[in-house]
């Protein structure tokens, strides 16, 4: 399991109820379900994927954050997480409704726009940056809403959202010593994690 | 379509219910006889036994050489020691539907609503039956082999609707169901077509006003027509491309027809042979009347119609947990209807999978060779079993 997932594990009590979407190949909600009993259920849109985590025992349903939200009930689940995909979906912030309308919590991943490499990349070289983390061309790129942990947090505040924890953690998952200071995490942080409820 | 003779219909083994199933339309259809075939052990517990749900024309010879054609059981690739729905772990039941014709009771059985003529048939006389009737005598067979609890019920198309029946209608009788390559409910497209097929067998001067069997004869060109275009709706154009192409063969005049060394019909395509021979083949172990009989069945399939047009409280609250399958290709039940169905149970908060498997095979893909088919059914299975702490 990637280190970011086991910091997500980490979050989510056992026994509760977890829907995953973008569960790949189903390695957080296997963990949660063998491990620590949680009723753990995925979407996910690659079709290989997704037949190799039903191969597994695993409840996964083809789909989409976009697309396939909107037909699961109110508080269905206790958390619902959203890993590294935040910046591709059609429309973020109607994904983050209907997260915290599906779930008590939401968690969320994505990776930090405002970190210094791409700030310096974009300033010294005048060329969309490419990084380890930002590593497709400007013209393939799936991720067509990238945003920083400040703006992330901006809009947190518009629509009335809590934020319960939140880490800044660099691109192999490993925790990030900048928890005092927000600015400091858009700066240094690679990739953000986010644990947030309705208020 | 030279052999019209129907294969005749031997005793199959079966269990008979005296007081009969009451059925949708009102009417008590008594005595039943519901033919079937088991295969592997039942546990001690009793629960590990899973009751496979056959296709329109299918029966309950899923895993063995049938007893009139000599062929392979119809999923013998799927059910057998060691496959993924392995015998050595479950125990399968495959019963006949009510309304067919492999030994279960059906418009070619006698006659006994207390108007029959002696030796008489049901023939058109047979009551309507729906899906749920099906499900409903599958129910009492389940019951009368001492199973209180299944451990999963799995079939595909029509064998999928009787699935879906069977997890609105039975809730707390499996733990988990696998509807495959079918839909919640039967579409216009698919009501044409059986339309098509009834009035091929209907127009056959043989049918007889559906008492053909007084004459010894078997509408076999209406059905024969029937089963052709029905065929043509299981495949997709890439796999009759794949298969057959242009290419043609050689008439049984040689090429010659009757007119001399030209004709319109003397070479035909192969394409047409192999539909042809579906036809013939299954005029002989096929009735005419069942056919009928089953398909408008199929047709007023409509799991929502049944709950206020709404198919989310069908499932309300259900702890059954699903796998829904479908097949890109298969255009007869495709993989708009069962999303429609995974999106219905998502909004019921159902436990549910939703596979589509990529094939160019048609709606027959559940019968064919599909590795990952066959991995989705195996561990779907294994990961039940898994949740429900069986070994």
């Amino acid at each position: 399991m990637r280190l970011d997932q086991r910091l997500i594990a980490d979050m989510i009590e056992p026994k509760t109820r977890v829907l995953d979407i973008g569960s790949g190949d189903g390695t957080l909600i296997g963990h949660l379900y063998r491990e620590r009993g949680c009723d753990a259920r995925g979407i996910e849109l690659n079709m290989e994927l997704v037949t190799r985590s039903v191969a597994h025992g695993l409840p996964v349903v083809h789909g989409d954050a976009d697309h396939d939200l909107a037909y699961y009930p109110d508080h269905s689940f206790d958390y619902v997480v959203l890993q590294r995909t935040l910046q591709a979906v059609e429309r973020p912030r109607e994904v983050l409704r209907q997260m915290l309308r599906i779930g008590r919590y939401a968690i969320v991943s994505f990776p930090n726009f405002g970190h210094w490499q791409l700030r310096l990349r974009l300033l010294l070289g005048g060329r969309m940056p490419m990084t380890a983390v930002w590593h497709t061309p400007w013209y393939e790129t799936p991720n067509i809403h990238p945003c920083t942990i400040r703006d992330f947090l901006e809009l947190c505040r518009q629509d009335g959202y809590i934020v319960e924890k939140w880490l800044a953690v660099d691109e192999d998952g490993e925790r990030a010593p900048w928890r005092r200071s927000i600015r400091l995490a858009n700066l240094f942080g690679e990739q953000a994690l986010f644990l947030l409820r309705r208020r | 379509m030279n052999s019209t003779t129907p294969l005749t219909v031997g005793d199959h083994p079966h269990a008979s219910f005296p007081e009969g199933v009451e059925l949708d339309c009102g009417v008590t259809l008594a005595p039943v006889d519901i033919a079937y075939c088991t295969y592997g052990q039942l546990s001690a517990n009793k629960d590990n036994a899973i009751l496979i749900c056959h296709a329109f024309t299918g029966d309950q010879y899923v895993a063995e050489a049938h007893p009139l054609t000599g062929k392979p059981g119809w999923w013998e690739r799927m059910v057998g020691p060691g496959k993924p729905i392995d015998t050595n772990r479950f125990f399968v039941i495959c019963s006949n539907v009510l309304g067919g014709c492999m030994g279960s009771t059906g418009p070619r059985s006698p006659r006994t609503d207390g108007q029959e003529a002696p030796g008489e048939l049901w023939g058109t006389a047979f009551p309507p039956i729906t899906i749920r009737d099906m499900v409903r005598a599958q129910h009492k067979l389940v019951h009368s082999l001492g199973i209180e609890r299944l451990f999963a019920v799995v079939g595909g198309s029509m064998g999928g609707m009787q699935v879906l029946e069977w997890a609105v209608t039975y809730p707390q009788m499996m733990l988990a169901v696998m509807p495959i390559a079918t839909a919640p409910f039967h579409s216009a497209q698919n009501i044409a077509f059986n339309e098509v097929g009834r009035q091929a067998i209907i127009a056959d001067p043989d049918w007889r006003g559906g008492r053909y069997w007084e004459a010894g004869v078997v509408p076999a060109r209406g059905l024969a027509v029937a089963r052709m275009m029905a065929h043509i709706t299981y495949l997709s154009e890439e796999a009759l491309t794949r298969k057959f192409g242009r290419r043609m063969r050689r008439g049984p005049a040689g090429g010659q027809g009757p007119e001399g060394p030209v004709s319109t019909f003397g070479d035909i395509f192969e394409v047409e042979s192999y539909l042809r021979y579906q036809g013939s083949s299954f005029v002989r172990r096929f009735d005419a009347n069942s056919y009928l009989s089953i398909t408008r069945a199929m047709d007023w399939f409509d799991i929502a119609a049944d709950h206020d047009g709404d198919l989310t409280p069908a499932f309300a609250g259900t702890a059954v947990r699903f796998c829904v399958v479908s097949f890109s290709s298969d255009w007869l039940f495709p993989t708009s209807a069962a999303r429609t169905l995974a999106r219905a149970l998502n909004r019921a908060a159902a436990n549910v999978s939703f596979v589509e498997i990529e094939t160019d095979k048609g709606h027959d893909a559940f019968l064919l060779e599909e590795p990952d088919f066959d991995r989705t059914v195996r561990g779907f299975l294994c990961g039940v079993a898994e949740h429900a702490g069986l070994s």
